[in-house]
């Protein structure tokens, strides 16, 4: 438990401390930009989308009950976007972080563990 | 509610001795269970998160049999088999409320804290007052949630068992609770785990069965469906398709129900049973997986739901439902008793029960952590306790929460307390989130923003409901009949606040309290713990690790 160690540490402190330090890093600077560079605009996103259907349905039931094919109408077919939209928003961030977020917050973290406590 | 009981008899469809039977299967199934995985549990790691060994997958199976209740499992199947579109809009809103779950809480979460929602709220802050205030919210949100399970546990009785008798009722409430205790008891979280693990697996391939069969009845066109649904519901007739039968109808209702979505889409990723399970797997990488499997398989749930319901309006009828026990709850029930007589109905009764054993089980484990680590260790002992003697708190917790559960489950069985279940997420909604997402993103956060958005929250919600129409004063739905709140004399009426939901006035009002607490407070950012907790969240150096056995 490597961080039992530093918890004692607090006593000290300084810029000596080393999550201070690996905050400092130009590494940690961009990994926090990345990382909430693409979480930010992501929920804006979604949670916009989400409340143009619940206005929509709320408010343009009209519209929403137009029927598109048989009985599927409009109302059923953003009902299902969402669906989409939310399993598509899934699989984009954990390929993203898998692939870009990951091995930086891996380096970063070995990092730590050579740091001297 | 009460005036239907004397019906029951004539309505009650099934063996009752067949639903008793597969119910009995299910129960000794998952005891045995959970006494083979009870063979390590002896640490603080091991009662709270299952020693921090289960996979991201089956972490995600079991998030989907803690957060699919009967409330959704019966409750949304009937909503749309009686309100239609709107029924399906609700389901939507609790998928989506996965994406905060995912892209802004779980991982940071779980790299950043230890078993409970407080250890992250407080990790930067002063640790009394934080944990105090976060453990309240985690005790009264865990505490409605619970009462609205345990209650509806009398009512499915009804429904399934055919025993509507009083006495019945409480004995199988009674049961419900004594059996949630032992899983707790000797399974911890390990056992939990597994029973919502085996309960999710049965649920969803329950409703597979039931939607390929309604599906199959229609030549597999959901068109078909929807046309039946139409054709069977008279009173409803094509509106059964489009949004606004149960929102629609003012324009109250429709601000109603915008904030009720606010709650449903923010409420998620601030139930502290949901945030809890975070810390079952090892990393931060299996709490990414975990979010992943449950949101398909959430997904998938809602996709289901949405066949079954209009498949019980077509097949059942509205009238029907309506005449059973449990009313929309029993949407599902009948459909399964429609499609495949009493060995698909024992089956699916028997799902119910599991759902409901599972949902509590999760709960008690959640209260009981958070009155011990929070309250008993950190805020009384001041953390000078040992972790054996901080879990066997825990272990007596879970108990008198197990016994408070079957009181409050007796006593409340005949009330009309769907809401609790809204309230449980308007607080998560109005007094956690905010909170979570002010402590892991801004650094300038204090300790009077986090007391003030946490009791806020907390206060702010409990005030609108308590004056709002849920608890009195709602116009009877038949003259001179029963007002549906929760106070049923249609005479006493103290609401002043329109809405159903307080979501629209308590979410903003908690963020807005917590950002003003913060600025007012001279209380200067602790710089190295927030260097720590940044870290620490993205890099996940130091997380707790899996115990190794």
């Amino acid at each position: 438990m490597s961080h039992d160690a530093r918890e004692h540490s607090e006593t000290q402190s300084g810029h000596s401390d080393p999550y201070v330090a690996i905050q400092r890093t130009d590494d940690f600077v961009e990994l926090r930009r990345r990382f909430r560079r693409f979480v930010f605009p992501m929920t804006a996103l979604f949670l916009a989308w989400y409340f143009l259907y619940v206005l929509l349905a709320a408010y343009a039931p009209e519209f929403m009950s137009q029927k598109v094919w048989g009985e599927i109408n409009v109302g059923l077919l953003f009902g299902l976007g969402q669906f989409v939209s939310t399993f598509a928003i899934t699989v984009l961030y954990v390929r993203w972080a898998d692939r870009e977020f990951d091995p930086r917050a891996e380096a970063l973290h070995d990092r730590l563990e050579g740091a001297p406590q | 509610m009460n005036a239907i009981v004397p019906a029951a008899t004539e309505t009650n469809v099934g063996n009752p001795t067949l639903n008793i039977a597969v119910f009995a299967i299910f129960v000794v199934a998952t005891l045995a269970i959970v006494i083979k995985a009870s063979r390590r549990n002896a640490t603080a790691a091991d009662y709270y998160a299952g020693g921090r060994s289960f996979s991201g997958k089956q972490n995600g199976i079991a998030i989907a049999g803690d957060y699919l209740s009967a409330a959704s499992f019966l409750g949304i199947a009937g909503a749309i088999a009686l309100t239609g579109y709107d029924g399906f809009l609700y389901s939507i809103g609790f998928l989506v409320a996965w994406l905060v779950a995912l892209l802004l809480v779980a991982e940071l979460l779980r790299n950043t804290g230890r078993f409970t929602m407080a250890d992250v709220l407080s990790f930067r802050l002063k640790q009394r007052p934080v944990r105090t205030a976060a453990a309240i919210s985690t005790l009264a949100v865990s505490f409605f949630y619970l009462l609205a399970q345990m209650a509806g546990a009398g009512g499915l009785v009804s429904l399934l068992l055919g025993l509507d008798g009083d006495a019945a009722q409480n004995v199988v409430i009674a049961l419900v609770g004594i059996i949630m205790i032992a899983y707790v008891l000797i399974g911890g979280m390990k056992g939990t785990t597994y029973v919502q693990i085996v309960k999710a697996s049965l649920l969803i391939a329950g409703s597979l069965v039931i939607t390929f069969w309604v599906l199959a009845k229609f030549g597999f066109s959901l068109s078909n469906v929807l046309g039946a649904a139409v054709d069977n519901s008279p009173k409803a007739g094509e509106k059964l398709l489009g949004p606004g039968l149960k929102y629609g109808t003012s324009n109250l209702t429709k601000i109603d129900f915008i904030s009720l979505s606010l709650a449903l889409v923010l409420g998620t990723a601030g139930l502290p049973h949901v945030l809890m399970r975070f810390y079952t797997v090892p990393s931060s990488k299996e709490a990414r997986k975990s979010v992943e499997w449950a949101i398909w398989l959430i997904g998938l749930f809602y996709l289901l739901s949405l066949v079954m319901g209009y498949g019980a309006a077509a097949l059942v009828g509205p009238d029907k439902i309506l005449a059973a026990p449990g009313k929309a709850n029993s949407a599902a029930p009948l459909l399964a008793f429609e499609l495949g007589g009493e060995i698909l109905l024992g089956l699916i009764s028997a799902i119910a029960f599991a759902t409901i054993l599972a949902v509590v089980a999760g709960l008690t484990i959640t209260a009981s952590a958070s009155f011990a680590h929070d309250i008993y260790a950190q805020v009384i002992k001041r953390g000078e306790v040992s972790a054996d003697a901080e879990v066997k708190v825990a272990r007596r917790t879970a108990l008198v929460i197990g016994a408070v559960a079957i009181v409050g489950g007796i006593f409340a069985k005949n009330q009309n307390i769907a809401f609790l279940v809204a309230l449980a997420f308007a607080v998560a909604a109005s007094a956690n989130l905010p909170t979570i997402l002010y402590s892991l993103f801004w650094k300038r956060f204090n300790t009077r923003g986090a007391l003030w958005s946490l009791y806020g929250g907390l206060v702010s919600v409990i005030t609108l409901i308590v004056f709002s129409p849920v608890v009195s004063g709602k116009a009877p739905l038949t003259e001179g009949g029963p007002s549906p709140s929760m106070i049923t004399d249609p005479s006493i009426d103290f609401s002043w606040f329109p809405l159903d939901n307080p979501g629209i006035i308590s979410i903003p009002l908690s963020f807005f309290l917590g950002w003003l607490g913060t600025v007012t407070s001279k209380e200067p950012s602790n710089e190295l713990k927030f260097a720590e907790m940044e870290v620490r969240s993205l890099t996940g150096h130091g997380a707790e690790k899996a115990v190794a056995h």
